[in-house]
């Protein structure tokens, strides 16, 4: 058979699929973990370009603070990082007291301590949870949410909201905890290693896990402080750093337990830290546990404290101060600071500026998901898009924060 | 916690150059140094490579209010992952000229930091590489966080 190769014929080739091509993901992908758009230029299936696009929740809390009296700018912080909302009711209120000069009692820090830690577990487990499901393990996202589920109980029993408790107040807490806290708390803990063995087995010992996430995303240890990383992304990345230890706040520094760190710097390390900081902070709630002593939660400070409503029947003094904190609020003496804590998420720093009034003149949060996510072009360009879903999982973003 | 290890980097900054610190602020355990505009890249640049302050923990600008002059400032909160202290860097501008250098060729974060500032509040960083509105849409019409923008809008605002 004789067949001419026609090799005067030009090949056909349209010059357009050869280039690269932009898309949107975002804002109601499910992987963004709210409404994150990022705008992806594409070689084929290889990240060349991202270009995150924040802002879709903006609400404008921190002009909202300003024109809020301190104690009611508690309630917004709330909504911030919507996972772990008693780590922003914390930075918020020791801002506040750090400006006050306020000391806390003893039984107040430690429940402080103790429910903080609870916050992180539960938050851990919806960044657990999502990001498994995101790879594409399913079940371990409602075994996850069973465990939080716990834990929000016993927020809600102490504070009486499961996801925006406002619990810490200027000054102490809301109210003691109620009866029973303690014992239902140490179920909590004597049921939780046995969860921690299942996800371990089911995500941490799974093949395609690992093979999804190792070497996928990597930052190196001076990228990452360059980058401002902070809390289980730059521990992943091989720095030491916890603010509960290297800036400690509520007695952190009497508590024993270990900093996770990882040196890998990929996903994988960052989902190890986070793993291994599961069980630090179970054991930080048993040690606040031995620690609860009877006594007093909120401190001695009339003018900044709200009265306990059993005085308010039987003192004047005490029912002049509640009308004078709910109606008029308190002065906070002229000056600024700047507060960070340990989040579940990395530091969370909070900025206060008063001058003098009942009212804020300037709440800055800086959010560990905003800073965190500005990092996100720089780990993912290279790699596939699939990929891309891996890294947003592994920096656990809360949109609400960032957004504010 | 004392302040003293603070106030020894200040005294550095000061033997380094004596311009690059006007004022010194030491209230509730937290040192403020006060710098001229014109030098905060120094400054930072100084205290980044000779006194360990390798981070840029965060970045705010703040207004405090129309009949003030300087209106605005904008705080840079170094933070340093080998001594774990915190300085405060601070700026003053005037409303009519609300410019800084910015600081993103010394940190990469300061990026969406000054972003942010210059969305919220209109402050404009020289020589930053992308400098566009973050939060709010790219219309949008004015700075939001200003003491003289009304706490809720000029007019309803709409996406249409």
């Amino acid at each position: 058979m004789d067949v001419a190769l026609e090799t005067d014929v030009p090949e056909v080739m349209d010059e357009s699929l050869d280039s690269q091509m932009t898309i949107s993901m975002g804002p109601q992908h499910p992987s963004t973990h709210g409404v994150l758009r990022l705008e992806l230029v594409l070689d084929g299936e290889t990240v060349v370009r991202t270009i995150p696009d924040i802002g879709y929740l903006h609400t404008g809390m921190e002009k909202l603070f300003e024109y809020k009296k301190y104690q009611q700018g508690i309630v917004i912080t709330d909504r911030m990082d919507y996972l772990n909302p008693l780590g922003n009711n914390l930075a918020y209120v020791m801002a506040a007291e750090k400006l006050l000069q306020v000391e806390i009692p003893e039984r107040g820090q430690v429940i402080r301590v103790l429910m903080c830690e609870l916050q992180r577990i539960a938050s851990h487990m919806v960044w657990l949870g999502t990001h498994a499901l995101d790879i594409g393990a399913m079940s371990v996202f409602f075994f996850c949410f069973r465990q939080r589920e716990k834990i929000l109980n016993l927020i809600e029993s102490a504070s009486g909201g499961r996801m925006t408790p406002s619990y810490f107040r200027i000054g102490g807490l809301m109210m003691d905890l109620p009866a029973g806290f303690e014992a239902r708390c140490k179920q909590f803990l004597a049921d939780f290693p046995a969860g921690m063995d299942m996800f371990e087995t089911l995500v941490s010992g799974n093949t395609i896990f690992q093979s999804r996430t190792k070497e996928v995303g990597y930052i190196s240890k001076e990228e990452a402080i360059q980058w401002g990383l902070t809390g289980p992304c730059l521990r992943g990345s091989g720095v030491e750093l916890d603010l509960r230890i290297h800036n400690p706040y509520t007695g952190y520094e009497t508590y024993d337990f270990d900093i996770p760190v990882e040196e890998g710097g990929d996903v994988w390390a960052r989902f190890r830290v986070r793993m291994r900081e599961l069980y630090e902070s179970a054991k930080i709630v048993t040690q606040a546990l031995e620690r609860l002593k009877p006594g007093p939660y909120k401190a001695d400070a009339p003018k900044v404290v709200l009265p306990d409503r059993d005085d308010m029947r039987k003192h004047m003094d005490s029912l002049i101060h509640h009308f004078l904190i709910v109606a008029e609020g308190f002065n906070v003496p002229e000056g600024e600071v700047y507060h960070a804590i340990e989040a579940s998420k990395g530091e969370l720093g909070v900025y206060m500026k008063s001058n003098g009034g009942p009212k804020p003149e300037r709440v800055h949060f800086r959010g560990p998901s905003f800073v965190n996510l500005s990092a996100l072009p720089d780990m993912v360009e290279g790699e596939l898009i699939a990929d891309v879903v891996a890294v947003i999982g592994s920096l656990d973003i809360v949109l609400g924060e960032i957004d504010r | 916690m004392g302040t003293e290890k603070l106030h020894e980097y200040v005294e550095a900054l000061k033997s380094e150059n004596e311009k690059w610190v006007s004022e010194v602020v030491d209230a509730l355990g937290e040192v403020t140094v006060i710098t001229p505009r014109e030098s905060i890249s120094e400054v930072c640049a100084y205290l980044r490579d000779k006194q360990g302050f390798d981070m840029l923990a965060d970045l705010c600008g703040c207004d405090r209010g129309p009949e003030e002059d300087p209106r605005f400032e904008v705080n840079y909160h170094l933070f340093s992952t080998e001594h774990f202290n915190r300085l405060r860097i601070k700026v003053e501008l005037s409303e009519d000229d609300p410019k800084v250098e910015s600081v993103v060729a010394l940190w990469k974060t300061a990026n969406w930091h000054e972003r942010e500032t210059y969305d919220l509040l209109g402050i404009i960083f020289e020589n930053h590489p992308d400098l566009r509105r973050i939060l709010l849409p790219s219309d949008f019409d004015g700075h939001a966080l200003r003491k003289d923008y009304p706490l809720r809008g000029y007019e309803p605002y709409s996406l249409t």
